[in-house]
C-alpha cells in the first residue's frame, strides 16, 4: 500500500472563506492509504512547498495530493517539489477545491463535505499512479516546406537562415506563386514581382535550401521529428543540369499555348518557363501540346537548337525520398470559378473578366505591358463595372464565406486603371467595402477621392447588347434600379484553396474544414499549427489572407518548425494512452475516433500502434476502445472506477 | 429603370457652388439620423447627397428635401467626414433660384396683397425672383 500524503492549501481566504480547512484535514487523515496530512496558508509559496518536500521525505511518502487550486495553475510547481523530495512527477496530483468548490459555494458545510470528496477521489486515483517517463525523440534536423508561392518562400527563408536545412517543393515550374503574377499590391503599391523576386533569387542561391521545383509531394510516413517523404519529380524532358537558361528552345518552339501564368490573356510556348524571372530558371515540356508527344517523333526543334544538348525526350518521373523533422504546408489558393456565375457572362462575352486576368492586364510584364486593353478588340476601355463578391458572401449558390481581399484589390484595380486611364471611369457594385488593416481604409478614401463611383448593391445581370455590355443592378441607398453600359467587367472572384490538394491533405493527415481550407489546432491561439505536432500552416491554404498577414503567418510557422528542428531530441509528456495488445483485437475503432492521427493499425499483428509523439492524451480512444485495451496512462478505467466509487460512497 | 449616366456637369455644378466634396460622404446616414426634418422629406439628407454622387440631376432637383432645411447645422456639426450638408442643400436652392422659374412681375401683383403682404417678405422675393 502507498503512503499518501495531502496538502491543504488555504489560498490565504480563497478556500479558507468557505472551507473548514482544519475540520478537513483532520477527515482526511482518517481516509485509508493517506499516512500524512496537513495545511497551510499559501502552499505554492517556498514554505508550503517545502512543508511538500519534508513530509515526503520525513513521512517516506509514495505519492502526493495537493488539494488547491487547477492543476493548469500549480501541478508543474508541486510536481516540481516532488521531484525535489525525491518522487516521481507523476505520482503528485491536485485536488481542484478553489475553482470547483470554495469559488463556486456559500454553504461552508456543504463546500467542506464537497472538498473532502475530491480530495478523496484524487486519493484513489493517485493510489494507482505509476512513475512515469518523459517521452523522448530524437529529431532529424531538416524541414519540408510544401509549396513554393510567398508563404513558402517566406517560411523556407526564416527556416533556413536559422541554420536549418529546408527542401522546398513546388508543384509548378517556377517559385513565386501567385504573388508573381500581381500587379501592383495594396495600399502601398509596391510592384509585386520587384519585392518578390529578390526573394525567389534568395531561395535559389540558399546554401541551407534545396529546391525541388516541378515535384509533388507523394507519400509522408512517421511523424513529428522524424518524417520519411517521397517527393515525384516530375519529368521535365530537360537536364536540369545541363540547362544553361539559356531560352533558344522556347524561342525556336512552333507550338503556341494560352499561357497559364497570364490567365489566357498571352501565350507561351510548348517548351517553357512559366515567365521571364522563373527561378529555377530552367524549361519544361508540356507533353500535352508539344508535337514530339502528339506526333511520336517529329518535330525535335529543341533538342537541334540546344547548345548544351539538355533536351532528353527519354527522361522519366523520378521519385526522391527525403528525411524531415517538422513540416509546413503552404499550398496557396485559386480563385473561384468565374464560369459558375451564369448570369455575369463571363466566358460568352469577351470583355467579362476576372480580376486576376485584370492583375496581367495591369502588370508591366503582362501581355499589354501595363496599358490597359479590352481583350476583343485591343481598345482602351473608357467604363469598366467592378463586380465584387463574386462568388463570395452567397451561402444559397457559391461560397458562404468572405474572401477578404476583393474589396482591396477592386480598390487597387480602380485606382490603378485611373492611373492608367485619366479619363476612365471606374463603377464598383458592392455589398459591403471592408478595409481592415493598416493603411486599408485610407487607401480606400484616396480610390474615393480620385473619382472612383462605389454602387451599394449586387449586379442580376450582365448581357450584350449591340456590342455593348450592359450591366443591371441596383444602388440600395438610393433606392433605385441601376443600368450601366460598360466597356469592361472584372469580377472580383474569390478565393478558394487550391484544386487538387486533396491528397496532399489526405497524405499529411491533417485537417480542413467544410470550404476545404485547411485547419489549425486553435483558432485564436495556435493558428499556424495542425492538429498533428510536427506539420505546421502556412498561407491563404488556411484561409483566405492579404500577402502581409501570410508573411507573418509564414514567419509564424517557421519559428514553430524551428524551435524543434534546432533540439536533439524532444521532450513530450508521457500522461499518453497506450494499448494492451493482449485485449487489443484489432478492431480499428479507435484509429476513426483519434483527432491527432496518433493511431495506426498494424496489419500482421492485428493490434494498435501508438505514435507516442502525435499522442496528446484526450482520451478519445479510451472511452471508444469495447475491449479496454487503449488505456490512458495513469487515468486507466480502474482509477476512474475507483474515483466515482469513492464519490459517491458517503451519499 | 433609370439608366446609371452619370451627370458629371451638375456634379461639378453642387460641387463649385457648395465647395464640397460629393465622394467624401460614405453614407453613413447620420445627417439624416439628426435631421429634425427628415420626416417631412420625401428624401431625407443623406438620399439627397446619394442623388448628388450619382449625378441623377432630376432625382435632385425634384426633391423637397433641400426645401425643408432649416440650416440648423445640426448634420454639419456632426458629420464625421467633415461634409457641410446645409451648404449642399443650399446649392440646390441656389441652382433652382438661378433657373429663373416663377419669375415675378411686379405690376402684375394683386394691389390687395401688396398692401396685405410683411414688406420683408415681398423685398426676399423681389430679390429672388426677379431679375
Amino acid at each position: 500500500m502507498k503512503r499518501i500524503g495531502v496538502f491543504i492549501c488555504h489560498c490565504g481566504i480563497n478556500i479558507a472563506k468557505t472551507v473548514d480547512v482544519e475540520a478537513l484535514t483532520e477527515e482526511i487523515k482518517k481516509y485509508p492509504g493517506v499516512e500524512h496530512a496537513e495545511n497551510y496558508k499559501y502552499m505554492c509559496s517556498d514554505p508550503g512547498q517545502n512543508l511538500v518536500i519534508d513530509a515526503i521525505k520525513e513521512q517516506k511518502l509514495d505519492a502526493v495530493v495537493v488539494a488547491a487550486c487547477s492543476p493548469t495553475l500549480h501541478e508543474n510547481t508541486f510536481r516540481n517539489a516532488s521531484e525535489r523530495g525525491g518522487l516521481n512527477r507523476y505520482v503528485c496530483e491536485m485536488a481542484n477545491i478553489r475553482e470547483h468548490c470554495s469559488w463556486v459555494h456559500d454553504d461552508k458545510t456543504v463546500a467542506t463535505k464537497k472538498a473532502s470528496l475530491i480530495i478523496k477521489t484524487i486519493v484513489e486515483k493517485v493510489k494507482y499512479d505509476e512513475p512515469l517517463e518523459p517521452i523522448q525523440v530524437n529529431v532529424t534536423k531538416r524541414a519540408l516546406v510544401i509549396g513554393g508561392g510567398i508563404a513558402g518562400i517566406q517560411a523556407a527563408l526564416d527556416i533556413a537562415n536559422a541554420g536549418v536545412e529546408t527542401i522546398l517543393v513546388e508543384k509548378g515550374p517556377s517559385i513565386g506563386g501567385r504573388m508573381a503574377q500581381l500587379s501592383e499590391t495594396f495600399p502601398t503599391l509596391d510592384c509585386s514581382q520587384c519585392i518578390l523576386t529578390p526573394k525567389m533569387v534568395e531561395v535559389s542561391q540558399h546554401k541551407k535550401i534545396k529546391l525541388i521545383a516541378y515535384s509533388e509531394v507523394e507519400d509522408v510516413e512517421g511523424s513529428v521529428g522524424n518524417f520519411k517523404v517521397k517527393i515525384k519529380r516530375k519529368a521535365a524532358y530537360v537536364d536540369q543540369a545541363k540547362c544553361t537558361g539559356c531560352g533558344i528552345c522556347y524561342e525556336k518552339c512552333p507550338i503556341k499555348v494560352d499561357s497559364e501564368f497570364e490567365e489566357g490573356l498571352g501565350k507561351r510556348k510548348a517548351i517553357y518557363t512559366p515567365f521571364p524571372q522563373a527561378v529555377p530558371n530552367k524549361p519544361i515540356i508540356d507533353t500535352e501540346h508539344c508535337t514530339f508527344f502528339l506526333k511520336p517523333g517529329k518535330c525535335k526543334v529543341c533538342q537541334i537548337v540546344c547548345p548544351v544538348q539538355a533536351v532528353d525526350f527519354e527522361q522519366q518521373d523520378e521519385i526522391l525520398e527525403e528525411e524531415v523533422g517538422a513540416i509546413v504546408v503552404a499550398t496557396g489558393y485559386d480563385i473561384y470559378e468565374p464560369e459558375k456565375l451564369k448570369e455575369y457572362g463571363y466566358g460568352t462575352i469577351p470583355d467579362v473578366i476576372t480580376s486576376m486576368q485584370f492583375e496581367r492586364l495591369l502588370s508591366a510584364s503582362g501581355p499589354t505591358v501595363g496599358d490597359v486593353r479590352r481583350v476583343s478588340d485591343g481598345k482602351e476601355p473608357k467604363r469598366i463595372v467592378f463586380i465584387q463578391c463574386a462568388g463570395s458572401r452567397d451561402k444559397e449558390n457559391h461560397l458562404e464565406y468572405c474572401s477578404k481581399i476583393c474589396c482591396m484589390y477592386t480598390a487597387k484595380h480602380a485606382l490603378l486603371y485611373k492611373h492608367r486611364v485619366h479619363d476612365g471611369e471606374a463603377i464598383i457594385f458592392y455589398i459591403d467595402v471592408r478595409t481592415a488593416g493598416k493603411g486599408y481604409e485610407e487607401f480606400y478614401n484616396r480610390v474615393t477621392d480620385e473619382g472612383a463611383t462605389y454602387i451599394r448593391g449586387k449586379v442580376s445581370k450582365v448581357y450584350q447588347d449591340n456590342g455593348k455590355i450592359i450591366v443591371l443592378g441596383a444602388d440600395t441607398l438610393s433606392g433605385k434600379q441601376v443600368e450601366v453600359e460598360a466597356d469592361m467587367v472584372v469580377l472580383a472572384l474569390g478565393m478558394v484553396p487550391t484544386r487538387n490538394s486533396e491528397a496532399l491533405v489526405r497524405t499529411l493527415k491533417i485537417q480542413c474544414d467544410a470550404n476545404a481550407f485547411l485547419t489549425e489546432a486553435h483558432p485564436k491561439l495556435r493558428p499556424v499549427e495542425s492538429n498533428t505536432t510536427g506539420i505546421y500552416l502556412a498561407g491563404a491554404a488556411q484561409g483566405p489572407k492579404d500577402i502581409p498577414e501570410v508573411v507573418a503567418q509564414a514567419s509564424g510557422a517557421a519559428s514553430k518548425a524551428i524551435a524543434i528542428l534546432t533540439q536533439d531530441e524532444i521532450t513530450f509528456e508521457p500522461t499518453i494512452a497506450g494499448v494492451d495488445e493482449d485485449l487489443c483485437s484489432g478492431c480499428g475503432i479507435c484509429v476513426g475516433v483519434c483527432p491527432y492521427n496518433a493511431r495506426e493499425l498494424d496489419r500482421e499483428e492485428m493490434v494498435i500502434k501508438v505514435v507516442e509523439a502525435l499522442c496528446q492524451g484526450c482520451g478519445s480512444c479510451s472511452s471508444a476502445c469495447p475491449s479496454g485495451a487503449a488505456q490512458q496512462r495513469n487515468l486507466i478505467d480502474r482509477q476512474i472506477e475507483r474515483m466515482v466509487v469513492s464519490a459517491l460512497e458517503e451519499n | 429603370m433609370s439608366k446609371l449616366l452619370i451627370d458629371k456637369d451638375f456634379k461639378r455644378r453642387i460641387e463649385e457652388i457648395s465647395d464640397q466634396k460629393l465622394s467624401d460622404c460614405y453614407q453613413c446616414g447620420r445627417c439624416t439620423a439628426g435631421c429634425p426634418f427628415a420626416n417631412f422629406m420625401d428624401a431625407p439628407p443623406n438620399q439627397v447627397i446619394r442623388f448628388m454622387q450619382l449625378g441623377l440631376k432630376d432625382d435632385v432637383l425634384d426633391s423637397q428635401g433641400p426645401w425643408f432645411c432649416a440650416a440648423c447645422l445640426v448634420c454639419q456639426t456632426r458629420c464625421p467626414r467633415g461634409v457641410d450638408i446645409p451648404r449642399l442643400m443650399e446649392a440646390v436652392r441656389v441652382i433652382h433660384l438661378r433657373a429663373k422659374e416663377g419669375l415675378i412681375d411686379v405690376s402684375e401683383i394683386d394691389k390687395e396683397l401688396l398692401l396685405d403682404a410683411p414688406p420683408l417678405a415681398l423685398m426676399s422675393a423681389f430679390s429672388k425672383y426677379t431679375y
